[in-house]
């Protein structure tokens, strides 16, 4: 008999959230625990499946196939291959991190405590299956319903202009995910001209289209990610979301929900639209480089904490999606182990930079200074979250930042020497805050804050560890994404440009 | 001169003669009936009628027949899906009617007379709104399923008067209401006069008014074209009128606002189901054949009507003119079904019409809840905060506005993927997308409704919810549960569609 991994992860948080349902309203340190011990067991899960992963075998893993619409063709199907599964195993190890990091997070929201626990975890099940689609109506499904969760996360327990956030972030979506729902109606339609209807990745894949429509589809798809990645000039939602959501929102939102726009690139527009892929390759990419310069410079001249973050995720998903779009199959590795390192670095800057907000009471970096004296480890916590998201060398980020950058010069060399001016400005708006809030003498105000407790060290540790570890080893997760990654580009019948030298 | 007596066959047409029955017992219990059993007398007879009348379609469900009323009725899959489809909602409906707070006690008094006080204060009764909705379900019944142009005149007047009656029987703001059935009966008359003029043109260029004689002159094509075009736009616009499309809406937004929130649901739900089935009848089995004539004006119809009814929308402060315009563009989306003249359309297009129908009930019933001392609170501003006070309606009401919206795992989501792939499938790539740019739009004002209920701090005003009867909890728990499953699990009913929907001629 065979286990449906995937259906057992998804499932896992589902049942946590009905379990909360029925606790009574006061009851937030049992809803807490509830929840904390279903993502610990759904991480289990997961990992449990990770172990069995073929990392050699190129085929989706773990498929299952149920019918669901059968009138439309329509399957609950999932199956994993090493993209979706590193990006599975991020989201599953972030969940319960989120969760013990901000432990008191939702105590500020407009309903109970066990709602929002109850959000975060349809939000994990959603997350989940979002990745391990391969029914394209359904992961149409879930990409859109995602949105409801996070909409009430962030309007309902977010802070500031969370109401107005919220409905930015849901109407920007919306309006992608509507493009996408042409695209895939079109798709839907053509599968049924040319066959039987049906919304299998696989063979949606096969349809014959012109050139013409395969242009038109591709940007609906494209749009859609691009707004969920976000890319520039489509992420104006992120920053505000970002500033009114609670550190553990926004770490699920920039750290894993965004990855579905830049998985979706990966998964859906390469491998549908492989021509059009080729023919908006050169537009993508500066898009991509704005995006990184773009992103980096505004995260200088950022004010408040959390939207500094943001700023810094602009620039890191314009990496990303450049490692994609250039298309050879290092750049693509790396822009996989960006998405799963940037889960990660994201997370560290978010959970240490929201515990020195909430401290202190306010998200202004200038309100910060000579937090080394008085909160030393939190201090720390928050200059190495700050170095891995510059990238130094020997932590996990570099890794993939150099792949991407290696990769794309082999093709695009104009683009790579322009985006590795990103790194320099990385390591201004990293340095800058980190001077101000950390160094120099305590500044008025902050001489009262403490230290990490217990707790905070114990959501924090395992982060950091993640990302010295792979900084020094990145081979396990290499291993898994290498052969999806040439296998995607394989498919896409590019080979890897062989480096030349001049003058032989 | 021999008079052959009329054949009918009675199992077919039970239905409607069921619900007619009830009616007219309904009518008796008001003459006779004593004012205590009255209203319980009302609901048993009405809910017992229109039961029977479904379990009867249940019966038939198979059974396709053009002869059962001498040529003048079709029985067929289409046939029936409408009628099932009208009978459920005019039971869950009813029971939001049977909440008498909602309707006047003497509708027959001038607004704000003595003899309207005095009434009130008698505490007296009229539960003629148990008559009246039977009449105007059973003329819905027969609307889908006229296979001549009078019988299908007939349906519409018979629809239509008990309506106009109804829209003006509400307690509170007895003048809008008033207004609200006077406008819905002169542009009503006016629209019946279109259609009765379109009637008199296609009678000239066939020589027939039965379906099957025109749909034979079409295909023939011996006729002046110009007098069919004619025809069929005249007809088009007294149907198009009925489902509130624009340019002819006017009347939507005012009788929405102004009749009995109970009634509003009913009329917005079944009239719509009813008129698009006759609709879907005329250009899918009788005109399909003239689609050069008016799938181009349809186009248009439709495009304007999605794209007004979502701008509209948005500048709306009053709940229940927001629905109105909401289901102003839900017309333009289910014309898109129209438009698509394929059998994906016509599956479609039954699917939407039930799945938008249980979800207007279920949304105009919580808007009965939603009351201060002077009656409903129509007024958006003071819905201010409901999430907090009263957080299951509220949360009920944001999911039938989810699915208005289409966010996928409700049932609206499904029915407007069927909807538009059916209609890019037919070429009219063009509705299409103005029809998801339109679903864009929609959702910003759905989206600013959710906004006000949970993410705007309540100020006190005395808005409160009452408790919901028992008779309304079912209404909203059942429209809530059809909802989700035909979100969730569509297939069941979408494979209970596929088969039957297949006009016969």
């Amino acid at each position: 008999m065979t286990i449906n991994w995937i259906s057992i992860t998804a499932i896992l948080p589902l049942l946590g959230a009905l379990a909360l349902a029925t606790l009574s309203k006061g009851a937030e340190l049992r809803a807490k625990q509830i929840a904390f011990a279903t993502t610990i067991i759904t991480a289990g899960s997961a990992i449990a499946m990770a172990v069995q992963f073929q990392r050699d075998n190129t085929d989706l893993q773990f498929v299952e196939i149920r019918s669901w619409i059968p009138s439309f063709g329509i399957n609950y199907a999932v199956g994993i291959d090493g993209i979706a599964l590193v990006l599975i195993l991020m989201s599953v190890i972030l969940a319960p991190i989120v969760i013990l990091a901000g432990w008191n997070e939702a105590q500020g929201g407009r309903w109970s405590v066990k709602t929002f626990y109850i959000l975060i975890l349809i939000l994990e099940t959603m997350i989940i299956g979002v990745f391990s689609a391969t029914d394209v109506f359904l992961f149409y499904v879930i990409f859109e319903a995602m949105l409801v969760p996070v909409y009430f996360l962030i309007g309902g327990y977010g802070t500031g202009e969370r109401s107005a956030a919220a409905v930015k972030f849901l109407l920007y979506s919306l309006f992608g995910g509507l493009l996408m729902l042409a695209s895939i109606i079109a798709l839907y339609v053509m599968s049924g001209a040319q066959g039987e209807h049906t919304f299998d990745l696989k063979a949606l894949s096969q349809l014959e289209m012109s050139s013409t429509t395969q242009n038109f589809l591709f940007l609906g798809f494209f749009i859609a990610f691009a707004i969920k990645a976000p890319l520039w000039p489509f992420h104006t939602w992120l920053p505000d979301a970002a500033q009114s959501a609670t550190p553990g929102t926004s770490v699920l939102l920039l750290g894993v929900l965004d990855k579905v726009g830049t998985f979706g690139m990966i998964r859906y527009c390469l491998t549908l639209f492989p021509e059009a892929s080729k023919t908006f390759t050169p537009a993508i990419i500066v898009l991509a480089v704005i995006s990184i310069i773009y992103g980096a410079i505004l995260a200088i001249g950022q004010k408040d904490l959390k939207r500094l973050i943001a700023f810094t995720s602009i620039s890191h998903f314009g990496f990303i999606t450049m490692g994609i779009f250039a298309m050879t199959s290092q750049s693509q590795s790396g822009a996989t182990l960006y998405m799963f390192n940037h889960g990660f670095s994201t997370a560290a800057l978010f959970i240490v930079g929201g515990w020195m907000i909430s401290r202190r009471g306010s998200s202004t970096i200038s309100d910060f200074g000579g937090l080394q004296r008085v909160t030393p480890v939190m201090a720390w916590c928050f200059f190495l979250a700050g170095m891995s998201s510059l990238a130094l060398p020997g932590l996990s980020s570099f890794v993939s930042e150099f792949l991407v950058l290696v990769g794309t010069y082999t093709r695009y060399p104009v683009a790579a020497i322009i985006a590795t001016i990103g790194i320099i400005l990385a390591a201004l708006y990293i340095l800058i805050p980190v001077q101000r809030a950390l160094h120099g003498p305590t500044t008025p105000g902050n001489e009262n804050l403490t230290d990490l407790n217990l707790r905070e060290k114990l959501a924090i540790a395992p982060v950091l560890t993640a990302i010295i570890a792979l900084g020094f080893y990145p081979a396990p997760l290499l291993n898994v994404i290498n052969p999806a990654a040439q296998h995607v580009n394989s498919q896409l019948g590019f080979t890897d440009p062989v480096p030349t030298v001049e003058g032989r | 001169m021999i008079f052959n007596s009329p054949s009918l066959s009675y199992s077919l047409l039970a239905p409607i003669l069921i619900v007619l029955a009830g009616a007219i017992i309904g009518v008796l219990i008001e003459a006779f009936a004593s004012k205590a059993i009255r209203p319980v007398a009302q609901l048993t007879v009405s809910v017992g009628a229109l039961i029977l009348s479904l379990t009867q379609i249940i019966r038939i469900r198979n059974s396709t027949s053009t002869t059962a009323a001498m040529g003048s009725v079709i029985i067929d899959g289409p046939g029936i899906l409408f009628q099932g489809a009208i009978l459920i909602i005019a039971i869950i409906s009813l029971f939001l009617i049977a909440d008498q707070d909602n309707f006047t006690s003497s509708a027959a008094a001038l607004p704000g007379s003595d003899e309207e006080s005095q009434a009130s204060q008698s505490g007296t009764v009229l539960s003629e709104v148990y008559p009246l909705t039977l009449f105007a379900v059973a003329g819905m019944l027969v609307f889908p399923i006229a296979s001549d142009l009078v019988t299908l005149f007939v349906a519409l007047e018979v629809l239509s008067l008990p309506l106009y009656l109804m829209a003006g029987l509400s307690r509170h703001r007895r003048l809008a209401s008033q207004e609200a059935a006077l406008k819905y009966f002169l542009l009503g008359a006016f629209s019946s006069a279109f259609f009765l003029f379109g009637a008199a043109y296609l009678y000239g260029y066939a020589g027939t008014v039965s379906f099957a004689g025109i749909h034979s002159a079409v295909v023939g094509g011996t006729g002046n074209d110009v007098i069919l075009l004619l025809g069929i736009a005249f007809v088009a616009i007294g149907l198009l009128f009925k489902v509130g499309a624009v340019p002819f809406h006017a009347w939507s937004p005012d009788v929405y606002q102004g009749s009995p929130t109970p009634v509003t649901g009913f009329m917005a739900a079944a009239t719509k189901v009813a008129a698009f089935g006759a609709m879907l009848r005329i250009f899918y089995s009788v005109a399909a054949e003239a689609q050069w004539q008016w799938r181009p004006f349809f186009m248009v119809i439709a495009i304007i009507t999605m794209a007004f009814g979502s701008l509209v929308a948005i500048s709306q402060r009053d709940v229940k003119r927001m629905l109105a315009y909401s289901s102003i563009a839900h017309a333009g989306f289910l014309l898109t079904g129209v438009i698509a003249l394929n059998k994906s359309g016509l599956e479609a297009s039954i699917y939407y019409l039930f799945a938008y129908g249980v979800a207007t009930v279920g949304a105009f019933g919580i808007i009965t809840l939603v009351r201060d001392s002077a009656g409903e609170v129509g007024d958006l501003n003071r819905w201010v905060g409901l999430g907090k006070r009263s957080p299951w309606v509220a949360s009920a009401f944001a999911f039938f506005l989810l699915a208005f919206a289409g966010i996928p795992l409700t049932s609206g989501f499904i029915g407007k993927f069927a909807i538009f792939s059916a209609a890019y499938e037919s070429g009219a790539t063009a509705v299409v997308i103005v029809g998801v740019l339109s679903s864009a739009i929609a959702a910003f004002f759905y989206i600013r409704v959710i906004v006000l209920m949970f993410f705007t701090d309540p100020t006190e005003d005395g808005t409160s919810i009452v408790i919901p009867s028992v008779l309304t909890r079912i209404t909203i728990f059942f429209a809530l549960a059809l909802t989700v499953l035909l979100g969730v699990f569509p297939a069941p009913l979408l494979d209970f569609i596929k088969p039957l929907a297949i006009f016969i001629r």
